[in-house]
């Protein structure tokens, strides 16, 4: 479903801060992969989802999406079919708007034109969807006034409403408190499980890297250096991984983070 | 007396209204405005002049405003560089298009032509003069309001208020987000224009130097409306603009009238609009400071509550 060839990232190409953020990134990813992505900071997993989104411009390389050839389109088109939710909860949601109107705004995409499309039978479904996630009687209160765990979980059902054939989740539960991140991750689980999404997750939490979704990705310095599916991803440990990581990179993980989030 | 402040500040207001949806609901800093209220005057006072007559004078001149507005709106999309420089560019060349349309003079004056303020008072020939041209003013005024209010519920509407507060989500829901500008900018600028064909028609004449220093007086003006009172509807936002207008027009009018006792004169008024936006900002940090204390005050006693209530 969604294929990358050969796509190489340079930032400030000729310039003294020039940096390799990709090398030549190879990864075909299957209509309801749910793919989670691992790797140290600055391995390039915001990049590669940077480069998937549109957010910046490919140095060199071609992406397809459904047998599109999107690599010069714009994030905006791109963004017909790829939902991103990134970690930083205020992204997905416009603060000084209201639920409903928020809820409204994400209900189709495209450009918007003169029609007052929040009628009676749309407040009721929004008020229906929104009962998922216990906001149902705050459609009329800005968002801005909603915690980052309830911001997030309005962005994962907003993102969802148009059914996004792939979803670019970017360590969207980090910046909350344990107890809101488990319930959003848990949100994002149902909303996968049921609408049969195709996913990419990026996740420092390797334990949870291991035991959830059909694949997994590590990235370092700007290559995919693990790619495991089904029967070989069941048998992996967090210990079996960071071996591998060793053999293959000959240097030592270097994410605390990642070895002690289990 | 007092009927031309209210004449003169709802004329004003259609102006406010205009930096409104650049300055909050788009969050886009545009100075253009200095250039497109004269760029108004001058296209409606010389179809007036030039007998194409009223109505196709305001709707040119609505136009002329939506035009320079788009002028902004480009330069900023497609050579990415900020709106504030952006609107300083077209505001600049607004000068010299301006002194042309007005054929290479300074003003032109609308005497012995119909203008709007001779048709109120034949309109509503039941009222004094003065107050036939307030009404006129004021239904005017309504109407843009009310347009305007029905326009930011719409879809595109909410969309445009969406960019402003978030430029991100406009990206995710797959709209264009140089598009939406243009159009908010564009019509930001033609109501700016509208004010200034009003007030051309008010004042009798054209001026290309008509628009020097709107920019600071409209930002004054909405400022003194969010003091009046806080709400997220768009139909009290556009009244409060309104009123901040009238408000601000009024008060420049005590300035003219009785600054003299304090040895105030016009001249000081672009001073002292100046500092009433630097004391509106001031205020407005403080509140927003002292919200947050309050919100935080209340965070540490509910924590507080709680504890206790695990203690007990």
């Amino acid at each position: 479903m969604l294929e990358i060839s050969h796509v190489t990232k340079v930032f400030f190409p000729g310039t003294v801060n020039e940096k390799l953020a990709l090398e030549d990134i190879n990864l075909t990813v299957n209509d309801g992969d749910v793919i989670c992505v691992i790797g140290s900071n600055g391995s390039g997993k915001s990049t590669l989802f940077n480069m998937i989104a549109g957010t910046f411009p490919v140095t060199s390389g071609t992406i397809k999406l459904k047998d599109k050839d999107i690599t010069h389109a714009p994030e905006y088109k791109r963004a017909f079919m790829i939902g991103r939710i990134f970690q930083d909860p205020t992204k997905g949601t416009s603060a000084n708007m209201s639920i409903q109107d928020n809820m409204n705004l994400a209900s189709s995409k495209g450009m918007k034109g003169l029609k007052f499309s929040l009628t009676k039978d749309r407040k009721a479904k929004f008020r229906e969807l929104l009962k998922q996630i216990g906001l149902e009687d705050r459609m009329e209160d800005n968002v801005g006034l909603l915690s980052g765990g309830q911001r997030q979980a309005l962005t994962l059902l907003m993102t969802t409403l148009s059914r996004p054939s792939l979803m670019l989740l970017d360590e969207h539960t980090a910046a909350l408190d344990p107890r809101n991140a488990e319930i959003v991750m848990d949100l994002t689980k149902e909303y996968i499980e049921r609408f049969n999404l195709t996913a990419m997750m990026v996740t420092h939490n390797m334990q949870f890297a291991i035991d959830y979704g059909n694949r997994l990705i590590m990235m370092d310095e700007g290559h995919i250096i693990l790619d495991v599916a089904g029967e070989d991803k069941k048998k992996l440990t967090v210990q079996s991984l960071v071996d591998e990581f060793r053999k293959i990179r000959r240097k030592e993980f270097d994410s605390d983070e990642g070895l002690l989030t289990t | 007396m007092i009927e031309g402040i209210f004449v003169e500040g709802l004329i004003f207001s259609i102006m406010v209204l205009g930096i409104l949806i650049s300055y909050r609901i788009l969050d886009f800093a545009d100075l253009t405005c200095d250039g497109s209220v004269a760029t108004g005057a001058a296209v409606a006072t010389m179809c007036i002049v030039g007998g194409l007559g009223i109505t196709a004078g305001l709707v040119l001149a609505f136009l002329a405003g939506v035009l320079c507005g788009l002028v902004t709106a480009s330069i900023h999309n497609k050579l990415r560089i900020p709106g504030l420089l952006a609107g300083i560019l077209t505001m600049t060349m607004l000068y010299s298009v301006n002194l042309r349309i007005l054929g290479n003079k300074a003003n032109v004056s609308l005497v012995r032509v119909d203008t709007l303020y001779r048709l109120f008072p034949e309109a509503f020939s039941f009222l004094p003069q003065a107050f036939a041209s307030l009404l006129g003013t004021l239904i005017f005024v309504l109407v843009v309001k009310l347009i305007m209010d029905l326009f930011f519920r719409t879809d595109l509407g909410l969309a445009l208020g969406a960019l402003g507060g978030n430029e991100q989500v406009i990206l995710s829901q797959g709209m264009n987000p140089a598009t939406l500008k243009l159009i908010g900018v564009g019509l930001s600028n033609g109501l700016i224009a509208l004010s200034g064909a009003l007030l051309a028609q008010y004042q009798g004449f054209a001026d290309a130097n008509l628009g020097q220093g709107m920019v600071v007086q409209g930002l004054a003006a909405i400022m003194i409306g969010e003091f009046l009172f806080s709400s997220n509807r768009i139909s009290l936002i556009t009244l409060r603009a309104i009123l901040g207008g009238i408000i601000y027009k009024a008060l420049m009018f005590l300035g003219r009238k009785y600054g003299y006792l304090i040895g105030i004169t016009p001249n000081d008024f672009k001073l002292l609009t100046g500092i009433l936006v630097i004391i509106s900002l001031t205020v407005a940090q403080t509140r927003a400071m002292a919200s947050a204390k309050g919100a935080r005050k209340k965070a540490l006693e509910r924590t507080q509550s709680l504890k206790e209530a695990d203690n007990a």
